[in-house]
């Protein structure tokens, strides 16, 4: 099976290449739309709390939603293709990124918020300069979260043409093409893992550069 | 300076009010201690002078300005505000935590920079070692220093002080009460200050409003509050030892100059004249200084019989605790029971030996206060 595995690759480097290219591609252009979207909504429900409820349910409900069925359901709207694929790897990544952001700001000390209001900071200022920085490693948590999962959903959007390893994955099903249908999928693990490991060393980098340990106490 | 106005605070979903009623006037460069069991709206009525809380009704003067009518952040940025907490940014190094305000203004840097360095200095940070901190590597004591230096740092007429001494040991708390007194007098803020310590406010205080569920009960300066209280509930906070309480009220350099007692000896000085020293002494003992006048140890009356040698410098004991003369009498007593001697040597600033005040002089001014 290695063998064939191996082969395969040889024979057809170029378009597995492609691929992976694609797949990353998809899921780093959904990732960064998410978080702009999710941030901003984030920051917004930490500052009216009868929304907060609403909105978080919602991006709950949206995350329990079989991604096959999601995908169906968008293409009436989108069609076929990428923009798709994006569309729906955009709403799984809301609930993790929403959650966070929210949960980091609603955690900090409310002597600190208090303090920085107190001496005469615009909330502007309060929002980007003491709340956002005190809650980056949580949204970044969050950020991985939703990065790691959607690389694996990322292979379920070929489906819909979107592109990417699941392209291999779905065609090896359709052909009884075991190497494609292998190859498809470590790839995607690969890629996750990857994602995992850049993302958690950059959580942690800052982390040391932020000295977040204890807050004022 | 600051003037409250009937001042009303119902919070919403709350049918009593936090503060009721309230009006109160405090004068430039007085420290107004806002005194009261918790929950009795001291903290309210404080976060209302920089609208924290807006009062539901009644109004709010500063310098004869309608503070209610000032845009709140341009209020807050000449309002000097230190909590309980004391609320440092974990995320920011203490020379950005000082900088707060200033950055706010927009100053430039080369001025934030200097005036930052000055306010580490003044509150005793050395400015070289803890600019580039993060307030997670600061003792208590050292992040309640950097609070006071940063609500001080643009030079506010007006502080709002929330227990900002409260989260430490009392021997700490004594030495930045201290401190900051000291300061206030060469600054002359104008200073309200809460507390729940009635002791922190007999000390701290130049005028005390004692206030009971929303309400200002008494408004008076500290000696008064002591001897004619207004009612049994102020009579009751500042306790029935009222002629103890007094000993917060006074200074040790008030009673240094009365209490006459014997001078230092030197390190070198022959045991014979010791002893001589030491039978004339009323606290049988001797300090001992060093040619700079600066504190050494001392030599009691049990120490020549456990030793031998030629000189003072033979038979000295070191001494743990010594305090400096703008502590109050009360300090002193604390430093005295807590080494179980009847006596403490006072030294000023530089460690420099000023005299020595014993147990005795402690009964002696509140026999005649009381």
């Amino acid at each position: 099976m290695l063998t064939k595995v191996i082969t395969y690759l040889n024979r057809r480097g170029d378009l597995v290449w492609e691929l992976v290219l694609e797949h990353l591609w998809l899921v780093i252009v959904s990732i960064s739309i998410a978080v702009v979207i999710s941030v901003i909504l984030g920051v917004f429900i930490s500052y009216y709390s009868g929304p907060a409820a609403i909105v978080l349910t919602i991006c709950q409900v949206l995350m329990t939603i079989p991604s096959m069925a999601m995908l169906a359901f968008m293409v009436p709207f989108f069609g076929i293709g990428f923009t798709t694929g994006v569309m729906a790897l955009i709403l799984y990544s809301l609930l993790p990124i929403v959650r966070n952001t929210y949960t980091g700001i609603k955690e900090i000390s409310p002597a600190i918020v208090e303090s920085a209001v107190g001496m005469g900071m615009t909330e502007w200022h309060v929002l980007t300069k003491i709340k956002i920085p005190l809650a980056r490693p949580v949204i970044m948590a969050g950020i991985r979260t939703a990065t790691v999962m959607i690389v694996g959903i990322g292979a379920i959007a070929a489906y819909v043409g979107a592109g990417g390893l699941g392209e291999l994955i779905f065609q090896g099903i359709s052909r009884s093409n075991e190497p494609m249908i292998i190859v498809g999928a470590l790839g995607v693990s690969i890629i996750a893992l990857a994602f995992d490991f850049i993302l958690s060393w950059g959580e942690r980098r800052l982390m040391a550069a932020s000295k977040t340990g204890e807050a004022t106490k | 300076m600051i003037k409250l106005e009937a001042v009303t605070k119902i919070f919403p979903g709350s049918k009593i009010p936090a503060v009721k009623d309230l009006s109160l006037e405090v004068k430039e460069g007085d420290i107004c201690v806002l005194v009261g069991p918790s929950g009795c709206g001291k903290t309210t009525t404080m976060k209302m002078i920089n609208r924290i809380h807006e009062p539901t009704s009644g109004s709010i003067f500063i310098n004869g300005e309608d503070a209610l009518k000032m845009n709140p952040i341009k209020l807050r940025l000449d309002i000097g505000y230190v909590i309980q907490e004391i609320g440092l940014f974990p995320h920011q190094t203490i020379e950005a935590n000082v900088a707060t305000v200033p950055n706010e203004k927009k100053w430039p840097k080369a001025k934030t920079k200097q005036k930052v360095d000055e306010m580490l200095t003044l509150v005793g940070l050395d400015p070289k070692v803890y600019s580039k901190r993060y307030p997670s590597a600061l003792s208590g004591g050292q992040r309640q220093r950097v609070g006071v230096a940063r609500a001080m740092v643009s030079d506010p007429p007006i502080m709002l002080m929330d227990e900002p001494f409260g989260a430490v040991d009392p021997i700490t708390r004594a030495r930045l009460q201290n401190e900051f007194l000291r300061i206030q007098e060469r600054i002359s803020k104008t200073i309200v200050f809460v507390t729940h310590d009635i002791d922190e406010a007999i000390k701290m205080g130049d005028t005390i409003a004692v206030m009971r569920e929303g309400e200002l009960v008494q408004h008076a300066t500290p000696n008064d509050l002591l001897s004619t209280p207004a009612d049994e509930f102020v009579a009751n906070l500042v306790g029935r030892n009222r002629s103890i309480k007094r000993l917060h009220l006074i200074r040790i350099r008030e009673i240094l100059k009365e209490v006459d007692r014997a001078k230092p000896a030197v390190m070198d000085m022959p045991i014979k004249d010791i002893e001589k020293r030491i039978d004339e002494s009323d606290i049988r003992s001797v300090i001992i200084v060093d040619r700079d006048n600066k504190l050494k140890g001392v030599i009691g009356i049990n120490d020549l019989k456990r030793k031998a040698g030629e000189v003072a410098a033979d038979y000295m004991q070191s001494l743990d605790q010594s305090v400096t003369s703008d502590a109050t009498l009360n300090d002193a007593l604390s430093v005295m029971l807590e080494c179980g001697e009847g006596f403490v040597a006072v030294v000023n600033e530089d460690d420099q030996y000023q005299g020595t005040i014993t147990l005795g002089d402690l009964l002696n001014v509140v026999k005649e206060e009381g």
